[in-house]
């Protein structure tokens, strides 16, 4: 087994014996309670083994506190539910390792979202509403297509392309960082942009760029984004989301000097 | 009280339920879909690996067909599927991946030419036909013959669930989000809908419907070792139960998927195994070939699962502080096509373990992950006892699965099933004789009963606590109710969950908010899931046997002669503390593919005296019709194709079969 000796990984190094103690100072708020106002509320937790945040705030509710809201669905980084500002930074709790941060955490809702309660906030209606605007479905060139028939044909690195801007999750993290969504209410975003790119390069899709034009071509689109980035480098997923949208932009600028 | 009227009450806003959906809304009836989360964070979003369909377009599924599928599928389900139901379903899988294709699934395709592939460990290289060339590409997986599983990258549920939600937004079906179905309507053998609850506010509705779907998944969160998301915790088939009408079938059915990561028990994806990996032991040795040496690593999930557990009860595992593990060996495939085909592995293993699987290898075991059992159903989706009731995907037992479930069978059942069980729902929703006519005086008793039980939960004098109760019931599922399973474990797992199920109708709340109050939710749903349990866990304790996973230690043989039958369960009254079985015998004498042995696993079993009889009679017809086409013989053994609905009974066209399409009429 020399080979195996040489191939297999370290034995997992124990963890000192003594643990941290991590303070959670997380923002409080429901709207729905009467009198309730905005506060961050201080938690004390001992830290432990492989500790991510999806396991801290479950044992904070379980033990502590059992009113605290916030969303988890998958806890394994892919289904986009647990976007939240860890100390400033929106990303993905589920997948947040406490050792990766300091003792002191902080935690609030993702800003722009209607707020449910505590951590939760409503991404879901946003990105339905967004969906609903830019008309994110496939609109079929062959809609009668027979499903008993060779599906249609397409080149492997095309569907791979698509497939690369159809990894969006939907988690919000893009617009909560995003500087024009912060002046704009109405501003559909990078989650909103990359969806239009993605239907833009597939071949299945009749729409055109006029028609994409009719969808993006104002400033509550792609002509909204001040270039800031901040959605490119939050993104979960790494999208290329910087990329795709000046990409649309030079795009829908030579449509409009039409 | 709100009432709120549909012709369609769709529960549950993954890949079924959007189906079914999209299904009714195509024929002309309203719907409305219920999901305890945004529709695209459903857990069908997790399937990484692929969807089965005979597609037959890679070289290595060169001649694949219906007749391939259908058998891989019986054999996985150690003989519990019904084989109607089965044969409707691999009919309709190439439809399935094709009218996503339609509707935008970036399906990863065929690239014409050489490819090197890892098989046996081995670095092989096979050639793609020219004529494949850009067609929807298929990998291997477990328990298959040919390689069947279409697949996106490594996120195929993630994808389908993309474009299954943006058709639904397409076709402006509303769906409420947030909203729980907590118990469903009924009267004298019908079902009217549902009493939702609104998990923002609080507040109870009652939907009306002609038609009422139960596609709320699994029952996962039963145990505490699980790869499902936080949400499967059964309710949907929890409700069904609690009508004391509907049945459950083969709750004791629990599938424990090989690769969860230890010890979190998220899923890496079958086809890391599929596309070569490994398990190796604690001394870096391949130990699969030694107990499968046909299958390996690619038997059916049963098989695989147990045969590590059995490996580290010798003393094999790896020791860490955690417990002990086996190692899943991905490196050999290369950095390029983990990162790139297997890149949701790659991200998990990083952000979860810090581990980088392109270097090291993976902890994994064994973790619980999916239920076969579920709301029973004819092969319309419709339960038999509760009219207007439908279940189809993970919280149905449409019972395409059997005792075991092929790997990339289950994100095909929920979008077939949609389809089919969508069609049958609008025929039923056509019938003039389905309209609705209950009076809104019992809507409202029902709807006034459910807030009387939340009311006793938040303002009575309860004393214990849902979440100890809910940890504990984990504990025991985990301990007593998994992989390897003896009747004197399952006897104790029965009583102490018997206990619990008493002790939980006594829980107080300490948060007792009206809106929304996670405790509150913990507290109702697991009286429902201390239900469920004692359905999988009184199933399992009864079932005398090892049939698919459900693997009995003191009783090692599947036994024909006896347990050829889906265990049933109702609760028929809400003071009870058990639930009452029954049993339902599959016929010998109409099978296709009568039983015998899996190709993998345990050879020996005990025949149904129907057996012999049966085998002789499919070998005679075998030899009668050698010279026949595929399609007549088939006909002659199982007839089905008058239980699809007309649009889906065509002849799926392949390269190797471009036999002009004779829809039947």
């Amino acid at each position: 087994m020399s080979e195996a000796a040489v191939q297999a990984p370290k034995p997992a190094t124990g963890d000192s014996a003594v643990h941290r103690e991590l303070k959670f100072h997380i923002l409080r708020y429901n709207p729905q309670e009467p009198g309730s106002v905005p506060r961050l509320q201080t938690y004390d937790l001992e830290e432990a083994d492989g500790m991510t945040l999806f396991i801290a705030l479950n044992e904070i509710k379980e033990k502590q506190d059992p009113s605290l809201q916030y969303d988890f669905v998958c806890r394994a980084g892919i289904c986009g539910s647990c976007g939240m500002l860890i100390n400033g930074r929106p990303t993905l709790a589920c997948r947040t390792l406490t050792k990766n941060l300091d003792a002191e955490i902080t935690l609030a809702p993702l800003p722009f979202f209607e707020l449910i309660g505590d951590l939760s906030v409503n991404t879901g209606k946003w990105m339905r509403g967004m969906s609903e605007r830019l008309a994110g479905w496939l609109h079929p060139k062959d809609p009668d297509r027979s499903i008993d028939r060779l599906e249609e044909r397409m080149e492997p690195e095309l569907a791979d392309r698509i497939y690369e801007l159809d990894r969006c999750i939907e988690c919000g993290c893009c617009v909560a960082a995003c500087g024009t969504a912060r002046m704009r209410q109405d501003f559909v975003g990078a989650v909103g942009l990359n969806r239009v790119a993605r239907f833009r390069i597939d071949p299945r899709d009749k729409r055109t760029d006029e028609d994409f034009y009719e969808l993006i071509g104002d400033d509550q689109g792609v002509f909204g984004c001040m270039s800031l980035l901040a959605c490119h480098d939050v993104c979960p997923k790494e999208l290329p989301l910087a990329t795709q949208i000046a990409f649309m932009r030079r795009k829908m600028v030579s449509i409009g000097w039409k | 009280m709100k009432i709120v009227y549909t012709d369609v009450l769709v529960i549950g806003g993954g890949l079924a339920g959007l189906r079914i959906a999209i299904g009714a809304r195509r024929r002309g009836h309203d719907v409305i879909i219920l999901s305890l989360v945004p529709p695209k964070r459903s857990h069908s979003a997790a399937a990484q690996g692929g969807m089965q369909a005979s597609l037959g377009n890679v070289i290595k599924g060169q001649g694949d067909n219906e007749d391939v599928h259908f058998e891989d599928t019986v054999r996985g389900s150690d003989w519990g599927a019904d084989q109607d139901v089965v044969r409707m379903f691999v009919n309709t899988a190439p439809k399935a991946v094709r009218e996503l294709a339609s509707w935008g699934l970036p399906w990863s395709r065929v690239q014409q030419g050489d490819r090197q592939v890892i098989i046996n460990s081995q670095k092989v290289t096979i050639t793609e036909r020219a004529e494949a060339q850009g067609l929807v590409a298929q990998r291997d997986f477990g328990g298959t013959k040919k390689w069947r599983t279409c697949y996106v990258s490594d996120g195929t549920g993630h994808a389908m669930l993309q474009t299954m939600s943006d058709q639904a937004i397409g076709e402006k079906i509303p769906v409420h989000e947030r909203a729980e179905a907590i118990a469903l309507i009924h009267d004298a053998g019908r079902c009217y809908g549902a009493i939702v609850r609104n998990l923002v506010t609080g507040e109870l509705s009652a939907y009306v419907a002609k038609a009422t779907a139960i596609a709320a998944g699994g029952a996962g969160r039963l145990y505490r070792v699980t790869t499902n998301a936080v949400i499967c915790e059964g309710i949907g088939a929890a409700i069904a139960l609690e009508t004391g009408v509907a049945t459950l079938g083969n709750m004791e059915a629990i599938q424990f998927h090989p690769t969860g990561i230890f010890p979190a028990g998220i899923l890496v994806t079958e086809g890391c195994r599929g596309d070569g990996g490994l398990l190796k032991d604690v001394d870096g040795h391949r130990f699969m070939p030694d107990y499968e040496p046909e299958k390996k690593e690619l038997a059916s999930r049963d098989v695989v699962s147990r045969r590590m557990e059995e490996h580290i009860a010798k003393g094999k595992g790896v020791q860490s502080r955690f417990g002990e593990h086996i190692w899943l060996d991905i490196t050999l495939l290369g950095e390029k096509h983990i990162k790139h085909n297997l890149r949701e592995v790659y991200d998990i293993c990083h952000h979860f373990m810090g581990v980088d699987p392109v270097k090291d290898w993976i902890p994994v075991r064994p973790a619980q992950h999916y239920t076969m059992g579920g709301v029973r159903t004819n092969h319309t989706g419709e339960s038999p006892t509760l009219k207007g009731l439908f279940a189809a995907g993970e919280a149905a037992c449409w019972d395409m699965h059997g005792f075991n479930r092929l790997g990339g069978n289950s994100v095909a059942e929920t979008v077939v099933a949609g389809m089919i069980v969508g069609e049958f729902i609008a025929d039923f929703c056509d019938k003039p004789a389905n309209d609705v006519n209950i009076p809104t005086g019992l809507v409202h008793e029902v709807l006034r009963a459910e807030q009387a039980k939340l009311d006793t939960l938040l303002g009575g004098k309860g004393t214990e606590s849902g979440d100890a109760l809910k940890q504990r019931m984990q504990e025991i599922m985990t301990a007593k109710v998994g992989i390897f399973r003896r009747g004197e474990d399952l006897k104790s797992a029965v009583e102490e969950l018997e206990q619990l199920l008493l002790r939980s109708r006594n829980i107080g709340l300490r948060y007792k908010a009206r809106g929304a109050n996670p405790e509150l939710v913990t507290a109702y749903r697991v009286q429902k899931m201390l239900k469920l349990a004692l359905t999988v866990s009184y199933g399992a304790y009864t079932r005398t046997e090892s049939r698919g996973a459900h693997f009995r230690q003191d009783f090692p043989r599947r036994n024909d002669a006896e347990w050829l039958k889906r265990t049933l369960a109702t609760w028929r009254n809400p003071g009870d503390s058990m639930p009452t079985l029954n049993y339902e015998p599959l016929d010998v004498t109409k099978m296709e593919l009568p039983p015998g042995w899996r190709g993998y696993g345990a050879k020996d079993y005990i025949d149904h005296p129907d057996t012999p009889q049966r085998a002789a009679e499919v070998e005679a017809l075998k030899q009668k019709m050698a010279a026949a086409p595929r399609f007549d013989f088939q006909e002659a053994l199982l007839p089905y194709k008058d239980k699809l609905p007309p649009r889906f009974r065509g002849r799926n066209e392949r390269i190797d079969e471009m036999s002009p399409n004779e829809a039947a009429k």
